[in-house]
This record gives structure tokens, sequence and C-alpha cells, in this order.
């Protein structure tokens, strides 16, 4: 049972792709990946696991997909015709055309006469296989507000045809930023999953630079390198941030001896090809901050400065509070915790990050720095309020016991 | 995740069926549930009697007292229930969809709440 679990993990996100793709239509695509997995656990506990999986899984959904067509056709001949063009249009699948699904599936979501929200939130769910409720958490917001903007996304599909496929060269600069952009929030929600029992989902990550190098296969762009070059080496620490017991590890307790070294080299290569490169993206930029970080031997040998001027940088392609409150850390380790308590203090006046919980963590971590235990309790319990994932609830739950003694 | 699809129908939602019509209706609506039932959604459904065959009961300060059901003459009324078990909310929605009640009533879709156990914080 716990091998379905893991397959269906790391499967049904390409499976459903790849039913989406040959189905035409999401709904019934969703409805012939669970008949899959259905038949799935109840023929491989008798007969094994099958040595390929998913090709198992995409002929099976597509069995029961017919099977479900023909049942509804016995009341028109319209829908037997469908279904008889359908089996025909059916040739059998080489493992290539099914890998590209997944791309394929991004560029269908992110297409311009869709709205903005609802492709994020539709890519989010069929390509990273977030569900609803858990989509609605990453954003702060309402799960019915989601779920319509899920409906009204996939009906404008529908309603509108809109192709299936990457596009061609022409077209695709024009909507590559809304597919990096989803690329980025997959991996984000992976590295920092916004709640649950673990604090990292290790398949997100994976999915996303799988995904992403296709991306910079298809199209080596200047955004493209540097948004893989990011990934790379945010997820080179990966096995660094999390303790033996699930527990967050900062950066700068991390082990360094567990960094993946390889991908730091790969990752740091693409940051230096991106910047050759102009203009220079928002994403390179980025990623030259991860560098800098993964290239100090320890935490104490961080280049301080070199990653507050990278930050200025980055405020003139993204003056996003996010960006503010990250150089505010920054520049926090470079002048001293009265520094960046400034500018957090500044930011949150704004209003604009009264809701995100590392705005006041990272301001309860400065003054717990400079000794004012009272206040940084304060916005510890603060931080906490907007805090949903376990593992983030019992470090911050840690540093305010910490306070006490 | 399980959600409850809440049937909400008018008082004269069949007026315009035929008998024929009504019963086709029935079966499909029959069938729907062991497609739910096959595809390993379903937990329970039933229909509802009318709100004119209901007594409503409440208790307070310890004294129990009944009065006749919520029935008025247009308001809309709960008509059945369909519990479902769903991977998420946009799922859900799809399979109530699916329920034909849906094309003569409006269905709500609500997610199960589990009440945490009071003694362990």
């Amino acid at each position: 049972m716990s091998d379905i679990e893991a397959i269906w993990r790391a499967e049904s996100g390409r499976v459903l792709a790849t039913m989406i793709r040959l189905l035409r239509d999401f709904d019934r695509a969703e409805e012939a990946l669970h008949d899959a997995f259905l038949a799935a656990s109840e023929q491989w506990p008798k007969t094994g696991v099958p040595a390929n999986p998913r090709a198992w899984l995409v002929s099976a959904g597509r069995f029961k997909a017919i099977d479900r067509i023909r049942r509804r056709a016995k009341f028109g001949d319209i829908a037997r015709e469908i279904a008889a063009t359908e089996e025909e249009a059916w040739m059998p699948e080489d493992a290539e055309s099914i890998a590209d699904d997944a791309l394929r599936l991004i560029f269908t979501c992110c297409q311009p006469e869709i709205p903005a929200d609802g492709r994020i939130a539709l890519t989010l769910r069929e390509v990273a296989g977030l569900t609803t409720e858990e989509i609605a958490a990453a954003f702060l917001s309402r799960t019915p507000a989601i779920a319509q903007r899920i409906v009204r996304a996939k009906a404008r599909i529908r309603e509108l045809a809109l192709p299936y496929e990457v596009p061609e060269a022409e077209q695709l600069a024009g909507r590559l930023d809304a597919v990096l952009h989803v690329i980025y929030l997959i991996f984000n929600e992976g590295y920092s999953a916004s709640h649950g029992k673990a604090a990292i989902r290790a398949e997100l990550c994976a999915e996303a630079i799988r995904l992403c190098r296709q991306l910079v296969e298809l199209r080596p762009e200047p955004d493209a390198l540097g948004l893989l070059a990011l990934l790379l080496l945010q997820d080179a620490r990966r096995a660094a941030r999390v303790g033996p017991d699930g527990d967050i590890v900062l950066l700068g307790d991390q082990d360094r001896a567990r960094w993946d070294q390889a991908q730091i080299a790969e990752g740091s290569g693409l940051v230096r090809r991106a910047f050759a490169q102009q203009p220079v993206a928002a994403y390179t930029v980025e990623g030259a901050i991860a560098a800098v970080h993964c290239g100090a031997a320890t935490a104490e040998k961080t280049d301080w400065a070199e990653i507050v001027a990278l930050y200025d940088l980055l405020l003139r392609a993204d003056g996003s509070p996010v960006v503010q409150l990250n150089r505010a850390v920054a520049v926090a380790m470079r002048d001293g915790p009265e520094a960046g308590l400034r500018l957090i203090g500044g930011l949150l006046e704004r209003g604009e990050l009264g809701r995100f919980r590392y705005a006041h963590s990272a301001k309860a971590d400065l003054l717990r720095r400079l000794g004012r235990s009272d206040e940084a309790k304060t916005a510890y319990e603060t931080a906490l309020q907007f805090t949903e994932q376990e593992a983030e609830r019992r470090f911050i739950e840690g540093r305010i016991r910490g306070l006490a003694n | 995740m399980r959600y409850l699809c809440l049937v909400h129908s008018g008082p004269d939602i069949f007026s315009d069926l035929s008998e024929t019509e009504r019963r086709a209706f029935d079966r499909d609506s029959l069938n729907y549930d062991k497609d739910l039932e096959v595809s390993g959604h379903f937990i329970a459904a039933e229909a509802l009697q009318g709100p004119e065959t209901a007594v409503i009961v409440k208790v307070r300060g310890g004294e129990m007292s009944t009065t006749d059901g919520p029935f008025s003459e247009t308001k809309e009324h709960l008509g059945g229930f369909i519990l479902i078990e769903a991977r998420d909310m946009n799922q859900a929605i799809r399979l109530a969809a699916g329920i034909p009640m849906a094309r003569l009533a409006t269905i709500e879709v609500r997610p199960i709440y589990s009440i945490p156990d009071p003694d362990r914080p």
C-alpha cells in the first residue's frame, strides 16, 4: 500500500498531464487518473508493481476513460462517435511525449486568456498536485475563492478550446514570465511548505527543477537560466535544512558538509552564465545571493556586504516588500541588529507585511539578539499566529521557551 | 477529506417532469450513488421527506420543547445529502456537479470539520 502511495506522489502529476493531453478535458482526465490508481490498488498487491508504473497507469486510465465514455454513450450516438474517434486517435505513447506533458500542461495553464490568479492556482493544482486547501493556505486565501478560480480557469480553457501545447518560439517569449513564476512558486511550496507536517516536500522541489531544466533546454533565456541556478543552489542545502527529528535548522547553524557541492558548482556556473547575458534577470540576482551563501565555508565568513549589494541590485527589478525584508536581514548581519530592526519596523508600519510570518519572526530574532526579550516574545507570538506549518511552529515555540531562560 | 453535499431544493422542482421522466431521473440518481461507490468516493447518501414532516426539538434550561418543521411556502429546503470522500475541494465540486439533482436544485459543498479532542491540546 505504501508503494502505491509513493508512486502516487511521484507519478500522479505526470500521469494526469498525459491524460489531459489524451482526453483534452481536465475533469475527465482527473476521473481517469483516479480510476487508474483505484485499479492499481486492486491489482498491484496481487501481481506486484509493474516495471514501468507510469506507462501502466496511463494505459489503465485511458482504458477506464474509454469505458466511461462508452457507458455514457448508451443514450446518444454523438457520444458514441466521440468514443470511437478518441479510440482511433490514441496511438501508442512513446516515453518522450509523456515526459513533455508536464511542460505542455504548464504552458496550457499559463495562457494569457486565463486570468493571472487562475493560472497560478490551476498550475499548482494540476501540475504540482497541490490540493485546493493547500493552495489557499499558500496564498493566505479562502478555499472557496481558490476553488472557484480553478473552476473558472478550466471553463475558460474549455470554452475557448485553448491549444494544449508548448507554443512556438515567437509566442513563447510572452508566456515565459508566467511559466517561470509558477515553477518558482512550485519550488517554494516544496522548499518551505505552507502547512502540514513536513517542512520540506522534496518531490515538489525536484519537479520544479526538472521542469525548469526542460525549459532551459527549450529556451536558454537569461531568466530561465537564472531561475534554474537559484533553484539548484537553494535545493543544494535541502538536506541540512532539517534536523533528524524534522526540526528546522537555520542557515547559520547548518552543517555545511551536508550541502550538495556538485549542485552548488552547477548552480554557480549557471549564475555566471546568466550574468553574462543582458538584461540581468531578478532570478539571476537571487541566484547570485544564494551562490554567495553557498560559497562561504562557514557562516561567519559570509560576505554580507556583497549580499546587501546584490539586494540593492535586486530591488531595482523587484521592489516588493518581501525583497526589502530580506535586504533588511542582510543589513542587520552587516551593520548590526539595530540597523535591521529600523528597516523592518518601517516595513511593518507600511502594513503590507502585517500577515507575513517571516516579517514578525525576523523582527523577533533581531530583538532577541539585542536582549530585548519581552518585545521579542511578543513578535514571536505574532509570527506564530500566521504559521500553520508544524515544524515552523515548533521552531518558534522553541525560541519563545529559549527567551524565558 | 470528507465533504457533505447538501441538496437545497425548491418546493416544485419535479412539477415539469412527466411520470416517465421522473422515474428516469430517480434511476439516474440511484445510479450516480453506485458510480460514486465504485470509484471509492461514496460514504452515505439519503433523500429526505418534505419539511412538513419534520419536528424541531430544543432543550433550554433543562426543558425540552418541540415545534413544527421549518416549512414556509417558497423557501428552499434541505432535500437530501451525499457524504463523499474527495482529494480536495475541487474534486468535491466536480463530483457534486455530477449529482443529477444539481440540474434541478442547488448543491452546497461543505468540508467536514473534525472537532479536535478537547483533552489533547
